[in-house]
Parts: C-alpha cells; sequence; structure tokens
C-alpha cells in the first residue's frame, strides 16, 4: 500500500456527482467525461503534496471545469494561452463552488447522469455497461470480464451506446416531481438489471459475478443518499443488500448451486441482512407500496428464519398475492407457486401452474418448480419429462448441474 | 475521565474501498483497541450502519420523524470509541493512534457517563 492509496477511493467516491456536474455545465458527455480525467490527473500531482482537499468532488468539478474551458479557449484561439501547466488555486476558491453543491441541484445531476445512461433503445446490457463506464468509473476492461466478453467488442458497444447517448435530447432543467420519479423508476430498473446480471449471469460458466453485484450496491447506495424518502429506492436497496447477502451460501465448493432451503446460514452475511431489515421498515414506513419493496419484504421473511422449517410461508404467500396485484407477471405466480405449495401442499401449487405453461414455455425455473412439485407428488414419470424440458433451457452449467441432480435423486 | 471518540469520513469513499483497504484499517483499529483493553481503558465501541439507514425525529409543535440523518454532511458520523484517558493529550494520543489516511475523529470528553448494562 502506498502513501497515496487513499486518492482512488477518493475519486471514485466523487466520480458520479463530479461528472454529473460537469455534465450539466458542459451539456456534452464527452467534454464532461474529459473534464473529469483531467482534473484527476491534477488531482494525482496535487493531493499527494496538499493531502485531501476538503471536499473532493468540489475540488474536481472546480479543476475539470476550469482545464476543459481552458482546451475551448486553446482550441477557438481567442484568448492568450495560459503558458503553463499551472493548477488553478482550487482550494481558495472551493468555498464558492462549495455554496452551489450544497444546494439540492447535485441530486438532479446525479439522477440526470444516470438516466442518460439508460436510452430506452439500447439494449439493456449496453446500458448498463455504459452506466458502469460512465457513473462508475470501470475500465473497459473490466466491464469486458464481467461480461464475459473481449475487451475490443466490449469497447465497441460502449462506444455505440455513447453515440446513441450523445444524439438524444437530455433536458437540463430541474425535473419536476412527475419527471424526477419517471426517471428514478428508470434508473432503478436499470440498476437492478445490472444487479441480476451479477446475481444470475445470464449466459456462460459464473453464476454469480459478484463485481457486478457490488456496484449495482454502490449505486442504490448513491441513490439512496440522495433521494432518502424514496419508497421504491429503499425497497431496492433493501431487496439487493437482502439478496446478496446470501451470495456465500449459493454456491458449493464445487461450483454447484445451493437452494435457499439447503444453505448454510451461517455463511448470509449478517451484518447487510441487518442493513436491509431496517432499509424494509423504512420503507413500508412511507405508505407506498411498490413490487421491489414486496420483494425484499419476501427476502426479509427467509432472512429472519434461524432454519429452513423457521420460514413463515403463509406470509410470503400473502405478499405474493400483494405483489400479484401491483406487478401482475406469470413468474410471480410461479414464484407464489412454491409458497404455496409449503402452505398447502404440492397439489394446490401444481394446479396454478397450469395457466402459466403457455407464458413460460421457454422459462428455465418453470420447468424446475413443474418438475419438483411433480416429483414430490410422486410422478416420477411426468418429474422427469419436466427435468429434461428444464436442462433444455438451462442458461448456466450451475443451472443444468442442479436439475441433473434431482433426475439423479429421480432414478434412485 | 472518559472522552468520546467520534468517527467521521466520506461513506461514499468507503464503499469504494478494496477488501485489503477494509482489512488494513480494521487491523489498525483492532489492535489500538487491543491496547487500550490489556490497559483497562476502553469502554464500548461502536460502529453505525450507513446513514442511509437513519431516521430523526426532531421536536416541533407535533414531533417530526424525518427520512434521513439530522444533516447533510460531508463526512458522515460512522461510529465511536469510549476511553478512559487521564487527559485530552493522551486522548488526542489515541485518536492518532486511530486515525487513517483520510477523514477526522473528533475528541470530546464525557460530561456524565452511564455504563448501562452492557448491550451485546
Amino acid at each position: 500500500v502506498t502513501e497515496v492509496a487513499w486518492i482512488g477511493p477518493a475519486l471514485t467516491a466523487a466520480r458520479p456527482q463530479a461528472v454529473a456536474a460537469l455534465l450539466r455545465y458542459f451539456r456534452d458527455l464527452d467534454v464532461a467525461e474529459e473534464a473529469f480525467q483531467e482534473a484527476c490527473l491534477r488531482a494525482l500531482k496535487s493531493w499527494p503534496l496538499n493531502g485531501p482537499p476538503r471536499d473532493p468532488a468540489a475540488w474536481l468539478i472546480f479543476v475539470g471545469r476550469n482545464s476543459a474551458l481552458d482546451e475551448m479557449r486553446r482550441r477557438n484561439k481567442h484568448d492568450t494561452l495560459p503558458d503553463d501547466d499551472v493548477i488553478p488555486d482550487a482550494e481558495n476558491n472551493e468555498s464558492v463552488l462549495v455554496e452551489h453543491l450544497d444546494s439540492s441541484a447535485y441530486h438532479d445531476d446525479v439522477l440526470r447522469l444516470l438516466f442518460v445512461c439508460c436510452q430506452p433503445d439500447l439494449p439493456a446490457t449496453q446500458q448498463i455497461a455504459v452506466a458502469l463506464r460512465i457513473v462508475s468509473g470501470l475500465s473497459v476492461q473490466e466491464i469486458a470480464r464481467a461480461f464475459l466478453v473481449s475487451e475490443a467488442a466490449m469497447a465497441q458497444r460502449i462506444t455505440r451506446a455513447k453515440r446513441a447517448m450523445a444524439q438524444s435530447a437530455v433536458a437540463f432543467e430541474t425535473p419536476g416531481p412527475v419527471e424526477r420519479a419517471e426517471r428514478l423508476t428508470t434508473v432503478a430498473a436499470m440498476i437492478y438489471l445490472l444487479f441480476n446480471e451479477g446475481y444470475s449471469a445470464s449466459g456462460g460458466e459464473a453464476h454469480v459475478r459478484v463485481p457486478l453485484c457490488e456496484e449495482a450496491i454502490r449505486l442504490a447506495r448513491l441513490l439512496l443518499r440522495l433521494f432518502p424518502s424514496e419508497s421504491e429506492i429503499t425497497g431496492l436497496a433493501a431487496l439487493m443488500f437482502l439478496q446478496h447477502a446470501r451470495a456465500a451460501a449459493r454456491l458449493d465448493a464445487n461450483g454447484n448451486i445451493v437452494l435457499l432451503d439447503d444453505q448454510d446460514r451461517r455463511l448470509w452475511n449478517h451484518a447487510l441482512i441487518a442493513e436491509g431489515l431496517v432499509l424494509v421498515e423504512k420503507a413500508q414506513r412511507l405508505g407506498i407500496p411498490g413490487p421491489y419493496q414486496m420483494q425484499a419484504a419476501i427476502a426479509a421473511v427467509h432472512a429472519r428464519a434461524t432454519r429452513p422449517q423457521d420460514t413463515d410461508w403463509a406470509q410470503i404467500d400473502q405478499i405474493y398475492a400483494v405483489l400479484e396485484v401491483l406487478q401482475p407477471s406469470p413468474v410471480v405466480t410461479l414464484n407464489r407457486a412454491v409458497a404455496v405449495s409449503k402452505v398447502r401442499g404440492p397439489a394446490a401449487a401444481l394446479q396454478m401452474l397450469g395457466p402459466l405453461a403457455r407464458p413460460l414455455a421457454g422459462y428455465f425455473h418453470y420447468f424446475g418448480v413443474k418438475g419438483a412439485l411433480l416429483k414430490e407428488l410422486g410422478r416420477a414419470d411426468e418429474a422427469r419429462v419436466a427435468f429434461n424440458q428444464a436442462i433444455a433451457l438451462a442458461r448456466t452449467a450451475a443451472e443444468a448441474a442442479h436439475i441433473r441432480m434431482n433426475l439423479d435423486r429421480l432414478n434412485t | 475521565m472518559v472522552y468520546c471518540i467520534l468517527c467521521y469520513n466520506r461513506e461514499s469513499e468507503i464503499e469504494a474501498w478494496t477488501r485489503e483497504k477494509v482489512a488494513a484499517v480494521m487491523a489498525k483499529r483492532e489492535a489500538v483497541a487491543h491496547k487500550l483493553a490489556a490497559e483497562g481503558r476502553l469502554g464500548p465501541v461502536g460502529r453505525l450502519m450507513p446513514t442511509t439507514t437513519a431516521m430523526t425525529v426532531r421536536a416541533s409543535r407535533e414531533t417530526l420523524v424525518l427520512d434521513g440523518p439530522f444533516a447533510e454532511t460531508k463526512e458522515q458520523l460512522l461510529g465511536f470509541y469510549l476511553v478512559e484517558c487521564k487527559s485530552l493529550q493522551e486522548a488526542l494520543e489515541v485518536a492518532r493512534d486511530l486515525v487513517g489516511d483520510t477523514g477526522s475523529l473528533e475528541v470530546r470528553p464525557l460530561a456524565a457517563f452511564y455504563p448501562g448494562i452492557g448491550l451485546q
């Protein structure tokens, strides 16, 4: 660890706010990013000598803005060139800028920055990739590794995404309540996609890609700090904390999936669970139920059970009933069927699966659940058919291996 | 006299720490705490959950319950140590031992101290 090891986290932490403010100022993402890069280079020179500034984000915005303005003047050749690479006297002027940053504007700045990454025309994975690049500051190489693609392919994706972003019209005025709520919804969905990309990788060997989950959690914390009274942002954060808390118990030493019932609950991250449970309660207090809160509430019931048999499945069934109203979807009903099987038995659950056959015909988990219910009912032949269909639809090696294990058990 | 050492730092920065960095900071603090405990000077120590979990109850004509920490600050209160020290000088030395490469520690003597029931 070198003497200046603290600079990396300080730059990473300041990045969203700094890039967001520079974007508002220059209204051009490339200019904002370049300005931030330049400010970081100067920070690497200046901070080790002077120590951390009182407000790193304000320092970076101030220095970044000035360096970009200098660069523009140089290009336009309107003004005389500053003949040396003097770092602006940031410490003295910082306080003026800090005043501006203290206003609530930067909350909307950061939200806007996240929102511009969510171009509706772009595939979800590109939205995520570009958010990781611009907001989180991950390198193209890191993002490529997380998505298990080549660096060249990822660089191309990000370039394409940025081009689409540059062409889209972004509102730079302070958003009204309705627009802000819409932006929050869009951004929350992107963050949850990012989390899920890490939590159940949509392809390839790695079933759990922790760095993506951790980045999603960092972004959720950022958003939650800026918007502490948004119940669904609170719910989303709680949901991700409670799910991520189980990461260490979700795979065994051989990389096989361990289902909730079979997980060693001592491996759960109990500090993260405690934080998630507090947030579930905080969200409920706001009195505006939503899908993320409901899913978090379900995860909370699991988290509170010391042993699998202590799980309050009746409560989970009730929460799913609310979720089915808030966000009707065959997947929600499928999940509710699992809760119903615990409360009223596999026959009742299997009955719920009937109407889902069509909409979930290509869904791995549908056949996994169906197979398990049939197995429980002693209908081994039908279970085997369902499990084989599941294997054909598995997206990762771990998913397929898990079903094969169920098949093996059927045969003995 | 009992001194309270209040730990402040930027939450967002700590979230960006690597595992190694977290481990190094914890190891350093535990070493100081062990030494103080061995000397019979260490009182309760607490680490707070992030400010995103905080709620604030504010006196008003009708008591207000607000989401979030009591004030939005550049550095957040993250934890505390209670330490028996003979002098302010001694308390400052403990704080110097605890301080990392960023953040601030506020050293404040306790005016009154009720040890409570010894929470686990």
